[in-house]
């Protein structure tokens, strides 16, 4: 119903535009025939992904820029997030946001010559959902019927005593080649948002014979397939795929993943012109890679989205006046252009800019006010005398500005701080999720698909709560649930987004979190290369990219 | 000399299981939940945890664990690490790296360092001792991450004479990170030669020697620094072990896909196959040259036997 396939076209046509524009530009330079493929091969830097290249276990940065480079999902995200029927779906409606259908487009192949068909995603989705497979994105069709028959039995204490009653997915129906529906557990307008996601991409059925070696040897739909086999530390070369059926073919003739252990490497190769992309700048060298590189540093904003949450279970911090102080008393423009070198924006809602469905200033308690939160929290009768204890994992360069919080909640606020900062990641989490923090604590999250939905229920609605999901502030109010759930089921994109900003508004009046930044991406490119684009996954859509001769 | 050797190899066997157990015992001994920490911020759903779980056999008691590490080794299955890739791939594809990394630091500690160490120890508080004195000085005070990064940028990026990083050109790209791998061990193969160097030119036997008529060359080459080498072959000896076991920094900041590299991410995310597989093969290693090392004594002085 919505999201329909002519509001994707007319996006799609503007993209278009933009292309032959930009077409033209390069060509002055670069000497290339406008439109036409230039040809050519670039290398681009990657750190080490964390699991095989299978779509439905790549959950992190790493393995998805590749992964991404390698398949076409149903749908595909342009720059600025929005939906676009650039890829294989024709159209995916619905008449009550619970069953959906999915109808391809004719021609797509994957890179074996096998066509994609509406069995090639059935197949696939029900792989991942399999709970005996361990893929990491299996989560991500708990809300399709018949989820819970593939996931394996087990005791209290965590043991698997068998196996799943089902293998497929009630839910999951080929209707013929081209069409296939999915029906819902719960109705969710948001649908179509969702499925440009690694978890739904397809899978040829060479995939299911071995589904271990397809890890080394991935054979996808999208515009770039693989050369050879992919090799821990070292990375994976690509070609172009000259049968690809969607609009976005790749412009270059190839691209070299080259894994790099260290970022600084990857940069150092880069300013040699060895290497020709790096989506990362090392911190040192955020204030002189400007200057250095100049058009060639690229920055634009990201999904990520950093916040600190409260333990909610704790009495200290049960009541919303002392959240709401706490956040008024920081000033994040300090710390993002003190400790992070305007590579941080401050938060201004709990939903990133890059999201339709962002408002400007939509968090009333993230402007500095010290004499407001001075009152809230003499009004809540809080003890200053203790200290707060501020929680954060170690190793990954939160130290800095957490202390910064700290600073300035003594001086605002005029209580003590205590870091506790000594726990790693494997650690942290589990504490998160047993109620074990005493004080605010740090958390991220990067969106999966560009919906308001996303930075919503996965972290604070009811059902999300640990050890089904990530609301580890502990966070439920019935009232948020029921406006994500009324966003859910909207029958417009628009109406959805009401809903949603309705339960930010609560969310924000409540304050189980203070948003802190939202991310930016840096990255620069050799001149050897043009066309790049940090998308707001992070990530570089190398289909676009051109190689200058 | 053959039975002594037999002995030395068999006596490895219970140190292998000795530190193989110990190394499990450690990895099982770190807090946090390593299945937890593969989902990051978001929990991988309920099931995919509990399976995962059984098939690294998480929930058993470490005794359990180890017997059924054990069991899978006796039908050579070293295991996989959490993403599902045999431990035995990993090792096979990082070994070569690893191992033309020593070798290349190898080389040039030994022979840099002992021409260095000699020609300082024949002539002391000359010029050149003194040379040597101040440069392994300064290269052994400085950092290896500093050392690195600054050969990297002089040499690699400014000069352009060696490639930045990787593995591309062959046995040249091993050339600066192992020169910078070797900066310590040659700075203290150079101290340790020029010392039994020097002490033993003041030795009777050189002075018998040099009484003889025999010329400069012979008494330094063939009495002096034989009988010097004996503490200079321990240290490399003990060094190649060392380097085997992989050089994280080296292999980061020159981005070679070593074995250091895989065992600082297996203990990162507490993998214990992994770990206990790759520092097994290490202890061996360090087993293997120390003999090497015992029997090279034999070697170099007709005075020490083994019986």
């Amino acid at each position: 119903m919505n999201l329909s396939k002519r509001r994707g076209a007319l996006v799609a046509a503007g993209i278009a535009t933009a292309l032959v524009l930009s077409a033209c530009g390069g060509s002055d330079e670069g000497g290339s025939e406008g439109g036409g493929a230039t040809g050519g091969t670039f290398s681009m830097y990657i750190n080490e992904p964390e699991n095989p290249l299978v779509p439905g276990n790549t959950t992190e940065s790493e393995g998805s820029q590749v992964v991404k480079s390698l398949w076409t999902g149903l749908i595909q995200y342009g720059p600025e997030g929005e939906v676009e029927y650039s890829g294989v779906a024709d159209s995916i409606e619905s008449e009550d946001n619970i069953t959906w259908t999915v109808k391809l487009k004719d021609g797509w192949t994957f890179h074996d010559g096998s066509p994609v068909t509406a069995q090639s995603f059935v197949d696939a989705w029900n792989y991942t959902a399999y709970s005996p497979n361990t893929q990491g994105a299996s989560y991500f069709f708990a809300n399709i019927e018949g989820y819970d028959a593939l996931q394996a039995p087990t005791d209290d204490e965590g043991n698997v005593t068998g196996e799943p009653a089902a293998t497929e997915m009630t839910g999951l129906v080929v209707e013929d080649d081209t069409t296939f529906t999915v029906t819902l557990t719960d109705p969710f307008a948001q649908f179509p948002v969702t499925v440009g996601y690694n978890a739904f991409f397809p899978l040829p059925e060479s995939f299911f014979e071995d589904p271990e070696a397809a890890g080394t040897n991935p054979i996808g739909n999208g515009p770039f397939k693989a050369d050879g086999e992919f090799v821990p530390g070292t990375g994976i070369t690509l070609s172009k795929y000259e049968d690809y059926a969607g609009e976005n073919a790749a412009q270059a003739d190839g691209v070299e993943y080259k894994i790099f252990a260290d970022l600084n490497t990857a940069y150092t190769e880069v300013q040699a012109g060895n290497l020709d992309i790096t989506r990362d700048v090392p911190p040192d060298a955020i204030t002189t890679a400007a200057d250095e590189f100049g058009d060639r540093f690229l920055e634009s904003p990201s999904s990520q989205f950093t916040y600190v949450g409260f333990p909610t279970y704790d009495p200290r911090y049960q009541d919303k006046r002392v959240r709401q102080a706490f956040s008024l008393a920081i000033n994040r423009e300090e710390i993002t252009e003190a400790i992070f070198n305007g590579t941080r924006a401050p938060a201004d809602s709990a939903i990133a800019p890059v999201v339709d469905g962002y408002r400007e200033g939509a968090c009333e308690y993230c402007e500095v006010d010290v004499e407001r939160a001075n009152e809230l929290l003499d009004e809540a009768g809080f003890d200053r005398s203790q200290p707060v204890e501020l929680w954060f994992n170690s190793g990954a360069g939160h130290d800095a500005w957490m202390e910064a919080v700290g600073n300035q909640l003594r001086e605002n606020l005029g209580v003590e701080y205590q870091l506790r900062g000594d726990l790693d990641f494997s650690q942290y989490l589990p504490l998160a999720d047993e109620k074990g923090f005493t004080g605010p604590f740090r958390l991220a999250w990067a969106m999966d698909y560009p919906s308001p939905q996303n930075y919503l229920e996965p972290l604070y609605s009811t059902a999300a709560l640990p050890p089904a999901g990530s609301n580890t502030a502990f966070y439920s109010n019935p009232e948020f649930d029921e406006l994500v759930d009324e966003g859910n089921r909207a029958s417009s994109n628009d109406e959805a987004i009401d809903f949603y900003n309705q339960a930010e508004d609560v969310l924000l009046e409540d304050m189980p979190i203070i948003p802190m930044f939202f991310g930016l991406e840096q990255a620069v490119h050799s001149e050897n290369v043009s066309g790049v684009f940090v998308d707001v996954f992070g990530q570089v859509d190398t289909s676009k990219v051109t190689v200058n001769n | 000399m053959g039975r002594y050797v037999a002995r030395r190899l068999l006596l490895t066997i219970p140190v292998l299981f000795g530190a193989s157990f110990l190394i499990f015992a450690m990895v099982y001994a770190l807090p946090g939940d390593p299945i937890r920490a593969l989902g990051g911020d978001r929990p991988l759903a309920p099931a995919v945890v509990a399976q995962l779980r059984q098939e690294f056999n998480l929930n058993d008691p470490l005794g359990i664990q180890y017997l059924k590490y054990l069991g899978d080794l006796a039908q050579g299955d070293l295991g996989t690490d959490f993403r599902g890739r045999p431990v035995l791939d990993t090792i096979s594809q990082r070994l070569p790296v690893t191992i033309k990394l020593t070798v290349v630091a190898i080389l040039i500690e030994a022979v840099i360092g002992i021409i260095a160490g000699v020609l300082a120890g024949i002539r002391r508080n000359s010029f050149f001792d003194n040379v040597v004195l101040v440069s392994t000085t300064l290269v052994v005070s400085i950092p290896i991450l500093v050392l690195a990064f600054i050969a990297q940028f002089t040499f690699g990026l400014k000069l352009g004479l060696f490639p930045i990083s990787g593995v591309q050109e062959g046995w040249y790209s091993f050339l600066l990170p192992g020169f910078v791998l070797a900066s310590g061990s040659l700075a203290y193969v150079a101290r340790l030669t020029r010392t039994s160097v020097a002490e033993n030119m003041r030795a009777d036997y050189v002075r018998t020697a040099r009484a003889k008529g025999l010329p400069n060359r012979t008494v330094v080459v063939r009495h002096t620094l034989r009988n010097s080498l004996i503490p200079v072959v321990t240290f490399v000896g003990a060094d190649i072990g060392t380097l085997l076991g992989g050089a994280i920094v080296t292999e980061s900041v020159f981005n070679l896909p070593g074995i250091g590299r895989a065992i600082f991410d297996a203990v990162r995310a507490q993998e214990g196959a992994v770990v206990v597989g790759i520092v097994t093969l290490m202890v061996f290693f360090f087993i293997f040259f120390n003999l090497v090392v015992d029997v090279l004594y034999a070697v170099l002085d007709p005075r020490i036997r083994y019986e």
